[in-house]
């Protein structure tokens, strides 16, 4: 009797020691991946005197938005961000209205090779873009589309094979029934489309479009390949150029850079968290 | 592929009709994924083949493309110093920063998954560094990294731990890289974490009425149920980073030394600095064969360990 009584205060004990130590390893880890951003913003936010203080300065004794003021004044950032967002627009209005259109294909319809076809589109979100990218940039050497944003732009407009899946997972929830009255009604294939599926979709579309603008805002290497011209970049390209600034950039002037770029992002986040994760989590569920 | 049997319809028979009805479906199959069928062609197989072509000729954009053969891969494994170094580059950051980043977002999920207070804003805080934007993410980790005034080196001064020069020193480069990205392993993590919510919690009741141990719960039906999204994840994971650009390219340039000249690295100077395409694409085709040879190596190995309830799909 009291054996097990000991037995059991012991493993009690033990239970509230090992989930003491899951909360510290938890905090303490929390803080460690979150202290990073505290810096960043910090640091755009001090005097630069006090950024080259040894050691350095955990809370800034004086803030100031020098660092943003004078980074504004080096380069046009609002110009900037108006070249990421009409990159990004047309790449979302092309990549919904493309990645819808095959999705509603690849649940709809029956016919042979569809499985094929299927494998191959989701074999191809493991394609390394490494090989296709010196033959694209050949093709749009030809075509005379470098310094524009078609290289960007053009290939969202024949569907995502990520979003295709993530839309065609939704599609296959709607009752089928649903389709079969429009069309015993005389509705057409596209008017079932716009008229039904479309309007039934709208959180599905809002994640996939999120999760394009975020790829947008983000994307460097295409731009850095494509884009010559200074006043064509994206935010991302011009982060990018003002850490290599031969009139010289100071610390101070590139975390405001980080924070400009980052801040939008944590914005959406908070917004369409939902999305953000829903978008994230369907990729690993594939399987 | 011929239109002719459904244009035809109105007039057939009802027989026929109900044969074209099919063929129209097909039809209509073609018609609505068409863009991703172009796209695939004009953007991927294309590009692909091309690309395969164009690693057997000497080819300075310039000029029209010249057949040199095996040329190209020669000189990349018998006298190109530097393309040597860039396969060790990257072969060091993916083979330890698959594993880490692997174990760390699994773990993580798996506490995170558990009865905790406060585990929703716990998985917000994991989970933000991983949205990030690349370039942002990149200049920050340069101040970071930063031997006297940087975050990294001042907490470990606090243990007494003299840091290394981080991304000044040939050694301590690629360290400094896996080290970033394992910041955001947050991604990852709320893959797996999906994953274990989708696990019947029945099971793990089950085994508490056998009295299984935690261990035993965790290595008996967590890990298996867990197995293909693992597996998955650790596939796109070498792909990945074997593919690691942006932020070498940003941070380091390449350097110290080529101490982070990392494949790409490599091949975009052939590409897009010297414009040797020909080079460049044999460069790529080099690459995509390490990573299917991985690839198919996890796949095979795959069997041993990845659990399929129903059979493999």
């Amino acid at each position: 009797m009291t054996a097990t009584a000991e037995h059991n205060v012991s493993y009690k004990l033990q239970k509230s020691i090992l989930k003491g130590l899951v909360y510290l390893v938890l905090t303490a880890g929390a803080v460690i991946v979150l202290v990073p951003l505290y810096w960043m913003f910090s640091r755009s936010l001090m005097p630069l005197g006090q950024y080259y203080e040894i050691p350095p300065v955990w809370i800034p004794r004086s803030l100031t938005l020098e660092a943003y003021t004078s980074m504004w004044d080096m380069y046009p950032w609002p110009r900037f961000i108006g070249n990421t967002l009409q990159i990004a627009f047309f790449a979302i209005v092309g990549n919904v209205l493309s990645s819808t259109c095959v999705a509603y294909g690849f649940t709809y319809f029956r016919a042979p090779g569809r499985t094929t076809l299927f494998f191959i589109l989701l074999s191809t979100t493991m394609l390394p873009g490494v090989v296709t990218m010196v033959p694209l940039f050949i093709l749009f050497r030809h075509l005379k589309w470098i310094d524009t944003y078609l290289p960007l732009i053009v290939p969202a407009w024949f569907g995502s094979a990520f979003h295709i899946f993530l839309l065609r997972q939704f599609f296959q929830t709607l009752p089928p029934d649903l389709f079969e009255a429009a069309r015993i009604d005389g509705c057409s294939e596209i008017g079932i489309l716009g008229r039904i599926v479309l309007p039934l979709s709208g959180p599905v579309l809002a994640a996939i479009s999120i999760l394009q603008f975020q790829w947008r805002w983000n994307e460097f290497m295409g731009p850095l390949i494509y884009l010559n011209s200074f006043k064509k970049y994206p935010v991302s390209l011009a982060l990018y150029t003002l850490r290599g600034e031969p009139q010289g950039s100071t610390p101070t002037q590139l975390m405001a850079g980080g924070t400009l770029m980052t801040v939008p992002v944590l914005i959406l986040f908070v917004i369409f968290q939902r999305y953000f994760i829903q978008g994230v989590q369907f990729t690993g569920i594939k399987g | 592929m011929t239109v002719t049997p459904a244009a035809t319809t109105q007039v057939g028979s009802p027989k026929r009709r109900r044969l074209s009805m099919s063929r129209r479906e097909a039809l209509f199959f073609y018609f609505f994924i068409s863009p991703w069928i172009i796209g695939f062609l004009v953007f991927q197989i294309g590009p692909i083949l091309a690309s395969l072509y164009f690693s057997f000729t000497s080819y300075a954009i310039v000029d029209s493309p010249q057949w040199i053969g095996t040329r190209n891969y020669l000189r990349a494994f018998t006298q190109d110093r530097l393309f040597w170094t860039s396969l060790w580059n990257t072969f060091y950051y993916v083979g330890f920063g698959v594993p880490l980043n692997v174990v760390f977002a699994f773990l993580l999920a798996v506490l995170l998954n558990a009865e905790i207070r406060g585990r929703i804003s716990y998985r917000v805080a994991y989970y933000i560094p991983s949205i990030i934007p690349g370039v942002a993410g990149a200049v920050l980790w340069l101040i970071l990294l930063n031997p006297r005034l940087g975050l990294i080196n001042m907490a470990l001064g606090v243990f007494g731990i003299q840091g290394p020069n981080w991304l000044a020193s040939p050694q301590w480069s690629k360290p400094a890289f896996i080290l970033m990205s394992l910041w955001g392993v947050g991604g990852a993590m709320i893959i797996y974490l999906a994953g274990l919510q989708g696990i019947p919690v029945e099971l793990y009741e089950a085994a508490d009425i056998d009295g299984a141990s935690t261990a035993a719960k965790f290595t008996r039906i967590t890990i298996p149920l867990m197995s293909p999204i693992i597996f998955y994840n650790v596939v796109t994971q070498i792909i990945g980073s074997f593919q690691v650009f942006g932020s070498a390219f940003i941070m380091t340039g390449g350097g110290p030394l080529n101490s982070t000249r990392f494949y790409m690295l490599h091949l975009y100077d052939y590409a897009f600095a010297y414009f040797r395409m020909g080079y460049a694409s044999a460069l790529a085709w080099v690459l995509l064969l390490i990573i299917v040879a991985f690839t198919l190596l996890v796949f095979r190995g795959s069997s041993a360990w990845v659990f399929y309830s129903g059979g493999r799909q």
